[in-house]
């Protein structure tokens, strides 16, 4: 599935993903046996015959049930022990110190999309890209969580992370993707107006067609070679886009909005909401605030012309 | 009358009036404690039961616009991409669906319930501080008024009822609808801890002779419980909103990183309240469960000293649980574990209490009447979201859920189930007793179904959204995740949740209009309310009840004592000791007056200005120290009668 990603936790991609699933599992068979043992309990004790001549008060039926709520009780109990005790064996395998290999990514919560940096100890090696994560299978990731506003929160249910981005404050998570595939993550904290509209792709792949294009997403923007395009640079670099969007290689440098250095290599725009297609750009660029009412990309009344050339450069920027 | 006998408070004696002495009596204590006429009467009627009434009445209003909130929700999320809201009027009514059914719903019905039900139970004829409990009837009528102006001005909360800062700060909520929602927060605090010390006092020091802490009714147990919870709980979400209300009007950052302040305080702060505020709703629910198990199996509840201690464990253990709010907000994992250990032993003393009624039922003899039918409901539907809050208690699993429908359809079940099906229980059981009318069974059969079927439907397949990757509070949804089919299902549901209201909304009216008379004791109740008409009198009990058992109605003998020696030209009562409720004084409750609803108005005012204003402090310190001096200052009647006190000693 390629838009709008697969987004189940019961399609674990990943150890921890997958511990999850099977820890999950345990738990509803244990509440579907509890619940079919209170429930009957509860029904046969409502519906049961009553002998002619039962008395209320037998001392004898008092105690046989004094015995059975305290059965019931210390199963309870121990129940609860149980579970609890998976819950902390699952949880220390899931939060254990990362392995040194792991590849570090930062993500910045924003309203509404999300600003990706995969950084390296040269800085002219960083490489910031938004709303699309790819990630080498079979190799540990840490996310470095922050926002720079309100927060937010980041889930991908097939990788089994979730962990808040809050203002203030940097979190880690880490976890690893096995098998290759397009995962959807979603904001899990209520952000503002397009809280439901925020979301991206983590697209595992193997490791050497993620350092391709890790290599790529490195590159500053190719000047675009045919006529049309290089108006459109124009047409971009003149216009209001500049004031929140960055293309590396030009001018453009601003980081209200998304990083649009290799938009065409993306898969979804708007983070998450639309498949990248010449059409769906075109009626994004025109009007955004129908399609993310609330969002902060103002509308962008340009000519016909302008905007053929707008969208042939974006579609330049591999 | 056996006035006259000094200060000696020995007024227990064995009946010895003959009846026309009686009837002087009942005719001078329905003069004496009747409100006084018309319109005034109304505003200034300090009695428990109207006070209470009114809460019930309101609270139920608010339910029912709470729900409309709820079937837009439904209606929009129906199918993908719908248009029918728009992100702003989603934020604002889910915002809004939240602050009312916690706030403005949940706690002032089920304490409101206590309020009336408490001091027949206890055999008392008013609460302790009968114009306290007016006035916070009024703060909270206005905390109420003011979230729906807000919201029909376009100004209603935007941030959730949970309200999370920096998104309810000053940056990103600009205007005033963040401010909307902490006053009304503050109202509705305000209301809560009044209603919690009138219970407290009342339940100390003013049962019927001879009810000692250990023959107190459950449901007056779990009132005394969740009373206490609201003390101990309430002033920190009181101080969270002063926080928020105060970073947004005179710029404190006490939120804000950037300056040094920090929006975790705010999760902290709101949750330590807001995880037992989940129990002070659910506790007296328990109340509700055990006297209508007693009432229905006719047997008292089995194992009364083990419930009694699963209560007040249970108030304990809700405060220990606060962090399982905040499991992904990347807090220590040593700290993560103890909290999930609470929160998942918080099941044991539900589960003993569960295990009692079951026992109960079992020796009893059930009668399958509407009241027992949504007991049964209730365990059903609630033990359902009593193991997805274990499963949520675990953080690895919390992982996957927090944040997501699962936690919608979790927090549904455990508050549909743990105090909507009580609640609605306790109306077909305790309404015969207010209105002296029985509600319908056949309407209530379809309502209890309906109600079932509905909830069921609207809240299981949320549980497998939230694991297919829908979050909470999205206004809407692409069609490509195939969440639509689910969805649909769920409005569906909503839908016969809306249907079986209806059909309890007929079965009210009807009732009133000509429902059969009820009787003192319809249902052949145990416990002292039954032992008065229906409706109850002004006064309560003509002659006050003493009691010897758990089951005082049960155990009805010929020769049991009652309390004579009150004054019957005023409002005397009967102070006992708190313990074994021995009789130690007598007490005159307080006239009715206007005061309450000054005061309330000067609260009112106060807190409205300063949603625009600091001046709203010290003005409103200006107008609340005249209101409650105006309240304390005795009027003519009371002057006298204060008088004739002393006079005669």
């Amino acid at each position: 599935m390629q838009f709008p990603g697969e987004h189940s936790a019961h399609g674990p991609a990943g150890p921890q993903a997958l511990l999850l699933d099977r820890l999950g599992d345990l738990l509803y068979g244990i509440a579907a046996v509890v619940f079919v043992l209170v429930v009957t309990a509860l029904l046969v004790a409502a519906f049961r015959r009553r002998p002619n001549g039962e008395g209320m008060d037998d001392p004898a039926r008092e105690r046989r049930m004094a015995m059975a709520v305290a059965s019931a009780a210390g199963a309870t109990v121990a129940t609860l022990v149980a579970v609890l005790f998976l819950s902390f064996g699952s949880g220390k395998r899931l939060t254990g110190t990362p392995p040194p290999d792991a590849i570090q990514i930062r993500v910045t919560g924003r309203q509404w999309f999300w600003d990706v940096e995969y950084r390296d100890s040269l800085p002219s090696r960083w490489a910031t890209t938004a709303n699309e994560i790819h990630v080498p299978v079979g190799r540990p990731v840490v996310f470095q969580l922050r926002s720079t506003d309100v927060i937010h929160s980041f889930w991908v249910p097939n990788l089994g992370v979730k962990r808040d981005m809050i203002p203030g404050q940097e979190t880690s998570i880490w976890f690893q993707a096995d098998t290759p595939g397009v995962y959807r993550g979603q904001c899990a904290e209520f952000c503002g107006y397009q809280h439901a509209k925020m979301s991206f792709l983590v697209v595992a792949e193997p490791p050497d067609r993620f350092a391709v294009w890790l290599d790529r997403q490195r590159d500053t923007a190719r000047t675009p070679t045919d006529s049309l395009a290089r108006r459109g640079q124009e047409v971009f670099l003149a216009s209001t886009c500049v004031m929140c969007h960055a293309i590396q290689g030009t001018p453009a440098g601003s980081r209200v909005g998304p990083n649009l250095t290799h938009l065409a290599s993306r898969r979804t725009i708007a983070a998450g909401t639309l498949p990248n297609t010449r059409g769906h750009l075109a009626g994004w660029i025109i009007d955004p605030q129908q399609i993310k009412p609330g969002v902060r990309m103002p509308p962008n009344a340009l000519a016909p012309d302008d905007l053929q050339a707008l969208l042939a450069y974006l579609e330049s920027l591999r | 009358m056996t006035t006259g006998t000094g200060t000696g408070p020995d007024p227990v004696t064995i009946n010895p009036l003959d009846p026309v002495t009686l009837e002087r009596e009942r005719r001078e204590l329905q003069r004496s404690w009747s409100p006084g006429p018309g319109l005034w009467g109304w505003l200034t009627n300090v009695d428990h039961k109207s006070v209470a009434v009114r809460y019930i009445v309101t609270a139920f209003v608010f339910f029912l616009l709470g729900g409309i909130q709820a079937g837009l929700m439904r209606l929009q999320l129906a199918r993908p991409e719908n248009r029918l809201l728009g992100p702003d009027e989603y934020s604002q009514i889910f915002s809004t669906h939240g602050t009312t059914m916690m706030f403005l719903f949940a706690v002032p019905i089920v304490t409101a319930v206590g309020l009336y039900l408490v001091p027949l139970m206890i055999g008392t004829r008013n609460v302790a501080f009968p114009r306290l409990n007016l006035y916070g009837y009024y703060v909270y009528l206005i905390g109420g008024a003011l979230l729906y102006t807000g919201l029909l001005l376009n100004t209603g909360p935007e941030a959730g009822w949970f309200s999370y800062v920096p998104l309810s700060g000053p940056e990103f909520s600009p205007g005033k609808r963040s401010d909307v929602y902490a006053q009304t927060v503050t109202f509705t605090e305000i209301s809560a801890l009044i209603t919690s010390v009138e219970i407290i006092v009342t339940v100390f020091k003013q049962r019927a002779p001879g009810m000692s802490l250990n023959r107190i009714p459950l449901f007056v147990w779990a009132q005394l419980v969740a009373a206490f919870m609201i003390m101990f709980a309430m002033p920190w979400v009181a101080t969270a909103s002063m926080f928020l209300a105060m970073d947004r009007l005179v710029g404190t950052h006490l939120f804000n990183p950037a300056e040094g302040g920090d929006p975790l305080l705010w999760q902290h702060l709101f949750w330590f309240f807001g995880h037992p505020e989940v129990y002070i709703i659910f506790v007296p629910a328990l109340g509700f469960v055990s006297s209508i198990v007693s009432g229905m199996t006719g047997r008292p509840i089995f194992g009364y000293p083990i419930m009694v201690v699963a209560l007040v464990v249970t108030g304990f253990m809700s405060f220990g649980l606060w962090v399982h709010h905040m499991f992904a907000t990347g807090i220590p994992q040593l700290s993560e574990s103890f909290f999930s250990a609470m929160s998942m032993m918080i099941a044991i003393p539900t589960g003993v209490q569960i295990f009692c009624w079951t026992a109960t039922i079992w020796s009893g003899r059930p009668r399958f009447r509407v009241p027992f039918l949504f007991v049964l409901g209730f365990v059903v539907v609630f033990i359902i979201g009593g193991f997805t809050g274990v499963m949520v208690a675990s953080v690895p699993y919390d992982v996957q859920a927090h944040d997501t429908f699962f936690v919608v359809a979790h927090l549904h079940y455990v508050l549909l189930g743990g105090m909507v099906f009580p609640l609605f229980g306790a109306a077909y059981y305790w309404l015969p007793k207010v209105t002296g009318r029985m509600l319908d069974e056949r309407l209530g059969r379809w309502h209890f179904w309906l109600f079932f079927i509905g909830v069921n439907l609207t809240f299981f397949p949320m549980h497998q959204l939230g694991l297919d990757g829908m979050t909470r509070r999205v206004y809407t949804y692409l069609p490509e995740t195939g969440w639509g089919p689910l969805n649909l299902v769920a409005s569906l549901g909503a839908l016969t949740i809306a249907a079986s209201v209806a059909v309890f909304l007929v079965n009210l009216v009807r009732s009133r209009r000509g429902g059969a008379p009820a009787g003192d004791d319809p249902w052949d109740g145990p416990t002292l309310e039954w032992a008065t008409s229906s409706p109850p009198p002004p006064y309560n009990f003509h002659l006050l009840p003493t009691v010897r058992s758990r089951t005082p109605l049960w155990k009805r003998e010929s020769d049991a004592p009652v309390v004579t020696g009150l004054r019957t030209d005023m409002r005397e009562i009967l102070v006992t000791t708190m313990l074994d409720a021995e009789p130690d004084n007598r007490m005159r409750l307080p006239e009715p007056t206007i005061w309450p609803l000054l005061a309330a108005l000067a609260t009112g005012v106060t807190f409205i200005a300063l949603i625009f204003t600091p001046w709203g402090l010290p003005i409103g310190a200006v107008l609340i120290t005249v209101a409650f001096i105006g309240w304390g200052w005795p009027s003519p009647k009371e002057h006298e009668l204060q008088l004739r006190e002393e006079r005669e000693g």
